[in-house]
């Protein structure tokens, strides 16, 4: 089973030289750490970064200069700042290149839940509703098992759902799907030593299996 | 045209209870900290506040909220703080969660003197419900978008790092936000700035909001400039 690094790295994977990235808060941003050296990607931060870089060293932090998660970060040569509306903007006019977010539900059409629990927690959307909803290459990490052992990749999102029809891909503690456009998650990788009944009895919507799913590479 | 006036109360002086009031911002980076503070100690009640998120417990609009002086809150983020979450359960406070991305874009849309905007954030949920929904071509795709109103708060509150008497606005990396977009969108617009200087001093071409969109502007003093999450590593 993957841990929260592991998912990470898995999705590092998926991003490609050249690509404009925007990372959600979460196992999304441990993904940056993966991106292969030399590889050419620009971060940005719907706050209003593009060419966003590691956190600051300490001592120099600047309060005027934070990321989406409200951390303190630095900006690499070549980095732009602007406002919130070209911000969306570029998001909406698909600019950007790979979006990566977590969720707590992900259905077997694609519908992604993740801003809501009602009674319970109310933060909002933030940002999550618009990049779903313009986003044309979106990957979901997500746990796909809960506390409780109830599976989050549904027939149907329970919660309140952020996009309708919006997700691809998704990479759990367990697997890498593709969520199909008839409906139904494809196994496309299995996590290291996870069998495919392990997946099947972890996945409460419709679970697509074809021949032999190979074990992920992660190295 | 000199817009300057002495301080925090003189620019919020008219400032009645019941008015909104869009204010600059992205968490505690960029807020508007001495129009913020003159607000509570004026203890005007009732306020529709538009910000994207709401402070914290004892900073930024968290101030505002332990004095109950805000009836409702527009914005997209509001995790950071549990007097917010308290009122918000009890029913005290009235509260309207919208994306982001129509945040922001409907205070642009103020300041570019258009009603509405059109958006597909938020088609098929719940800030759908009894909005209009268009379908458009665009971008080769087909697909519903969301009518979504420009709004007209009574008040704009901002602050910038400098900002000249004429109330030419420049901020500075990340607290540039929301900034400009609410600066835009007031009947009157406040500029607090940490350098207040003479005409002549910004180079136009460096100038985030023009003049023209503000009318009141003042030197701030005192900056905390609070950091929420304070993340580094190691040399």
């Amino acid at each position: 089973m993957l841990d929260k690094e592991g998912i990470a790295k898995r999705i590092a994977k998926e991003i490609k030289d050249g690509y404009y990235v925007n990372l959600g808060i979460g196992i999304p941003t441990l993904c940056a750490n993966y991106v292969p050296k030399g590889m050419d990607i620009v971060l940005q931060s719907e706050n209003g970064i593009l060419g966003m870089g590691p956190f600051p060293y300490e001592g120099e932090e600047d309060s005027d200069l934070i990321n989406a998660g409200k951390q303190t970060v630095t900006l690499l040569n070549g980095a732009s700042i602007f406002d919130s509306a070209m911000s969306f903007g570029m998001i909406r006019a698909q600019k950007v290149d790979l979006t990566i977010l977590g969720a707590m539900e992900v259905s077997e059409n694609g519908d992604i839940a993740n801003w809501k629990i009602p009674g319970k927690m109310v933060k909002g959307m933030g940002g999550a509703m618009d990049l779903v909803a313009s986003a044309k290459n979106i990957i979901v990490a997500m746990q796909q098992v809960n506390k409780a052992g109830e599976s989050k990749l549904l027939p149907k999102c329970t919660l309140p759902i952020t996009g309708v029809r919006c997700i691809k891909k998704i990479v759990t503690e367990l697997g890498v799907y593709d969520v199909l456009p008839e409906g139904g998650f494809k196994l496309l990788e299995r996590a290291p030593g996870i069998s495919v009944e392990h997946i099947r009895k972890s996945t409460a919507g419709k679970l697509i299996v074809e021949g032999d799913v190979p074990e992920m590479i992660l190295d | 045209m000199n817009k300057t006036v002495k301080n925090a109360e003189e620019a919020v002086r008219d400032v009645k209870d019941g008015m909104t009031i869009a204010l600059g911002g992205f968490g505690l980076c960029g807020i508007p900290e001495n129009c913020i503070n003159a607000l509570v100690k004026k203890n005007v009640r009732e306020l529709t506040c538009i910000s994207n998120n709401a402070g914290v417990d004892d900073f930024g609009l968290g101030l505002l909220l332990q004095g109950k002086q805000i009836k409702k809150m527009i914005s997209s983020y509001v995790g950071e703080n549990a007097e917010f979450e308290r009122q918000m359960l009890s029913g005290e406070l009235e509260v309207d969660l919208i994306p982001q991305g129509t945040l922001a874009t409907r205070l642009m849309a103020t300041g570019y003197g258009m009603p509405v905007i059109y958006t597909p954030a938020g088609v098929g949920t719940e800030v759908a419900e009894g909005k209009e929904v268009r379908r458009f071509k665009f971008n080769g795709v087909e697909k519903d978008y969301l009518m979504e109103y420009a709004f007209e708060p009574d008040f704009a509150i901002v602050k910038a790092w400098k900002g000249d008497t004429q109330g030419n606005l420049v901020f500075r990396l990340t607290t540039r936000n929301f900034s400009p977009l609410v600066a835009m969108s007031g009947k009157i617009t406040v500029a607090e700035v940490e350098h207040l200087v003479q005409p002549g001093e910004l180079d136009p071409d460096h100038i985030h909001v023009p003049g023209i969109y503000v009318h009141r502007i003042f030197q701030g003093e005192k900056y905390i400039k609070r950091i929420e999450q304070r993340t580094v590593r190691e040399k």
